[in-house]
């Protein structure tokens, strides 16, 4: 093996710089003469809020976008990347946030597809299975080539990514946003991989929110703020919150602080609550739970285990196939979406573009549903249009949604915006009960720092907030009591104080701590 | 009663089963290329139309089968070039521009038929060859092997396209394309190009499926001649679940109900309504789809314009 291989027996991309980077949609200069620069053996992070130009950067890089200006140097010369082919060739490999396999091919079609086949124009996928068990062996990748994407865990088809870029000879990785839908203990699996691409030469281009996995992991750590760059650092010199600083570019609060709340009486009682999925398995079993006036719960667990379908049952979205859901004493198992919310349940669904909202509607519109057929947005039938702008640019002011009228429409905001556009209609009908799920998914520091604040004065004004949510450190620093899904089953609940990720991470993978020593007891 | 039950009655039964299968297997097996790559094509009808007049005329004129053919290739492969560029290019709603197609193909041939030809005229059409040794056998021989060339070629077709779809990298690539356009573009897999292919293809084999009723099986053009075939075959398609086996069974189920019912109507001792006789096959649409519905998923990108989003 020559200097410059790497064990997947490709070349090695000792250099890649990007000089001067300038991209403009319409309306709006995405990238603004941006450099950027990662040589093999190291991990650079790529950090910035929604909207800073990260994406469209590596996007660029990629082939996906081209840029108006600006140069992409790989290994000392030039090249130009028009389409992903480009980039492949040139040993640049991509590891999107949402995967792009097939869910209905196998492993192994899913890494043959795009590429050229030994056979001519007949497929060869024994020897592309051949490849992926070697490759897999190298690297501690570890998959079934025959085994079908919908088969596989989240887990297993990010590796399955991975060795779709080492096949094609990915010399330079980037990884976007990879531990999002992670649990703890996978995390810790891929940085294990991750450390040993680094080690055998590879380059990885490590984008993420999360501060305490880039001061895990990187070496080198670049921040884009509103398309321009603030800078590039070597980790070891810049700590968690400066960098937080750094990227939303005021000074931000990494703690959450819960005052004390009297706990009042159980408003939401759930038990024995069942119910299906959508392809009519049961997703939710046996779960009964209690959440108080002035709490926040919060319900931990991998994605897909259920909870969405739990926050739906309890809404009346989904039916309920067992157990009962009462509202404050009241039985309201079979009631449908309306009448939940007649009783004052408010409800952050997890689909917030889908569910949450109406994309085609201006703000204003969309911040009146659920109380749009009723006084005083609405008297004998007609829209009292007044009132309704009134009452919007009240919460456009109160929640800061940045936007450039009420009249906008909900669709064309940023994530964040539409996000606080939902917060501020549940919030602002002062709920009994909140069911907020994953409040905070794909928005950045500044904005996840808001909806927390809201949510934990919610919490002191007495509501009953149920937290639903796949990010371990919003769980454990927002939430009084930690209860914890697995397949659809309450593996346990976790006060506060006694919450570790180690402990919740076992109890996400189905195993309970206290049921374990007691068995082991004896 | 008893004569329908006879020997002889049941192979020519089958015998017409089978020739009445083909144009459903030229338009069902083309169809099932483009949707498998997630293009809905409901112009199929239309297309088929026009192959039909088009083969019809040129045979009219020239006597050549063959150039009748070549020209029901040729009109097909336009009307798909044309249903791509709306459907990739534009992202036209698919089943909308579909209906659109259909329309133009009616009214084309229609048309094309009073200015060109006025009356009803028969050619000679393809003829029957049968093929040695094989088409000695007694029964089979008589069922399978003794038809003309367009129909041997539509059941070849079935093996070709399961092979197709299933060994081949193109087959790969259609099928991603269908699934997941965004995953199937990420490595440099073009949907423009793979949906072009099959909806073109899929024209083809619809122009060829109307140039079979026109010149080898019925040999005379009428206005509408497909009376809705090439929609029944689209219902194939979610009746095969999008596969070539699948959509052979379907074919030889709608043609051998097509084949009793045209028996069924010489027979004088069964007195059924020729009127009801003829709905059979609609009604069979009808009943099939029902009972086959959500039993295998649809192509995930199925009618989805692919944008990249830039």
């Amino acid at each position: 093996m020559s200097d410059n291989k790497l064990p997947s027996g490709h070349t090695r991309i000792d250099s890649l710089e990007m000089r001067g980077i300038t991209k403009r949609f319409p309306g709006v200069l995405a990238n603004n003469k941006v450099d950027f620069e990662v040589h093999a053996g190291e991990v650079h992070a790529l950090l910035g809020e929604n909207g800073a130009g990260k994406s469209t950067l590596m996007k660029i890089l990629y082939g996906l976008y081209g840029q108006d200006e600006g140069d992409i140097i790989l290994n000392g010369k030039k090249i130009k990347i028009d389409s992903p082919t480009d980039a492949i060739n040139h040993g640049i490999g991509m590891i999107h946030q949402h995967f792009m396999l097939v869910e209905t091919l196998t492993v192994a079609e899913n890494v043959a597809l795009g590429m050229p086949s030994s056979r001519g124009f007949l497929t060869d996928l024994d020897r592309v299975s051949e490849r992926i068990l070697e490759l897999g062996k190298i690297y501690g990748l570890e998959i079934d080539p025959s085994a079908y994407i919908w088969q596989l865990s989240v887990g297993q088809q990010q590796r399955v990514e991975i060795i779709k870029a080492l096949y094609r000879g990915a010399a330079l990785l980037i990884l976007d946003e990879p531990t999002a839908v992670l649990t703890p203990q996978e995390v810790k699996e891929f940085f294990v991989i991750m450390r040993q691409m680094v080690a055998d030469g590879h380059a990885l281009i490590f984008i993420s929110h999360k501060l305490h996995e880039i001061m895990d992991i990187c070496d080198r750590v670049t921040v884009l703020r509103d398309g321009e760059l603030v800078g590039t650092k070597i980790i070891k010199e810049i700590t968690k919150s400066e960098l937080a600083n750094w990227m939303v570019g005021r000074e931000v609060s990494m703690t959450r602080e819960l005052v004390d709340v009297e706990l009042g009486p159980a408003r939401l009682e759930v038990k024995g609550l069942c119910a299906d999925s959508n392809r009519g398995t049961p997703a939710v079993r046996d779960f009964t739970l209690n959440v108080h006036s002035g709490e926040i719960l919060g319900v931990a667990g991998i994605s897909g285990n259920g909870q969405k379908e739990l926050a739906e049952a309890i809404t009346g979205l989904r039916e309920v196939t067992g157990g009962s859901v009462l509202l404050e004493g009241e039985d309201i198992t079979h009631c449908r979406p309306g009448e939940v919310t007649e009783r004052m349940l408010s409800y952050i669904p997890e689909e917030r573009m889908r569910d949450g909202m109406i994309k085609d509607f201006s703000i204003a519109e969309n911040m009146i549903l659920r109380e749009h057929h009723k006084s005083p947005f609405a008297e004998k039938g007609f829209l009292m249009l007044k009132t309704i702008a009134k009452h919007s640019d009240q919460l456009i002011d109160r929640f800061r949604v940045k936007t450039p009228s009420r009249d906008t429409k909900a669709g064309t905001l940023s994530g964040g915006n539409i996000q606080k556009v939902v917060l501020a209609r549940e919030i602002s009908r002062q709920p009994r009960v909140l069911i907020a799920a994953q409040p905070t998914r794909g928005l950045d520091v500044g904005a996840t720092e808001y909806v927390h604040a809201q949510l934990l004065e919610q919490r002191a004004n007495g509501t009953a907030i149920m937290m639903i949510s796949e990010d371990l450190d919003e769980v454990m620093a927002l939430s009084d009591r930690i209860a914890v899904i697995c397949e659809g089953e309450l593996i346990g609940i976790v006060p506060r104080d006694e919450a570790t990720p180690e402990k919740l991470g076992l109890m996400m993978a189905g195993v309970n701590p206290e049921e374990e020593a007691a068995s082991a007891a004896r | 009663m008893s004569e329908i039950f006879s020997a002889s009655v049941i192979i020519s039964i089958l015998t017409s089963g089978i020739r009445l299968a083909t144009p459903y297997l030229y338009a069902a097996i083309g169809e099932t290329f483009s949707q498998r790559s997630g293009v809905l094509n409901l112009g199929v009808e239309g297309q088929m139309l026009l192959g039909a007049f088009v083969s019809f005329y040129v045979v009219f004129k020239t006597e050549n089968l063959w150039l009748g053919l070549l020209s029901a290739i040729i009109v097909g492969a336009l009307m798909g070039l044309a249903m791509a560029f709306v459907t990739v290019n534009l992202q036209a709603e698919q089943g909308i521009s579909g209906i659109g197609f259909y329309l133009f193909g009616l009214g084309m041939s229609d048309l094309l038929f009073k200015m060109l030809l006025g009356t009803v005229e028969t050619v000679k059409g393809f003829s029957v060859v049968p093929i040695p040794i094989l088409s000695k056998i007694p029964v089979i021989g008589e069922i399978f092997f003794n038809q003309n060339v367009l129909v041997y070629v539509a059941f070849l077709l079935v093996p070709i396209a399961w092979f197709v779809l299933n060994k081949t990298t193109l087959g790969l690539n259609i099928r991603s394309v269908g699934e997941n356009p965004e995953a199937a573009d990420s490595v440099g897999v073009s949907v423009v190009k793979i949906r072009y292919f099959t909806i073109i293809l899929g024209g083809i084999l619809s122009g060829v499926a109307g140039a079979s009723m026109s010149i080898a099986l019925l040999n005379v053009f009428q206005q509408n001649m497909t009376s809705g075939l090439g929609f029944i075959a689209v219902a194939l398609v979610y009746f095969g679940a999008w596969r070539a086996w699948g959509v052979l069974a379907g074919a030889l189920l709608f043609s051998m109900v097509q084949a009793i019912q045209l028996r069924i109507q010489i027979i004088d001792s069964i007195s059924l309504s020729p009127d009801i006789a003829v709905m059979m096959p609609y009604i069979l649409t009808i009943i099939v789809l029902v009972a086959s519905v959500s039993r295998v998923r649809a192509p995930s990108a199925l009618t989805k314009p692919f944008d990249r989003g830039e």
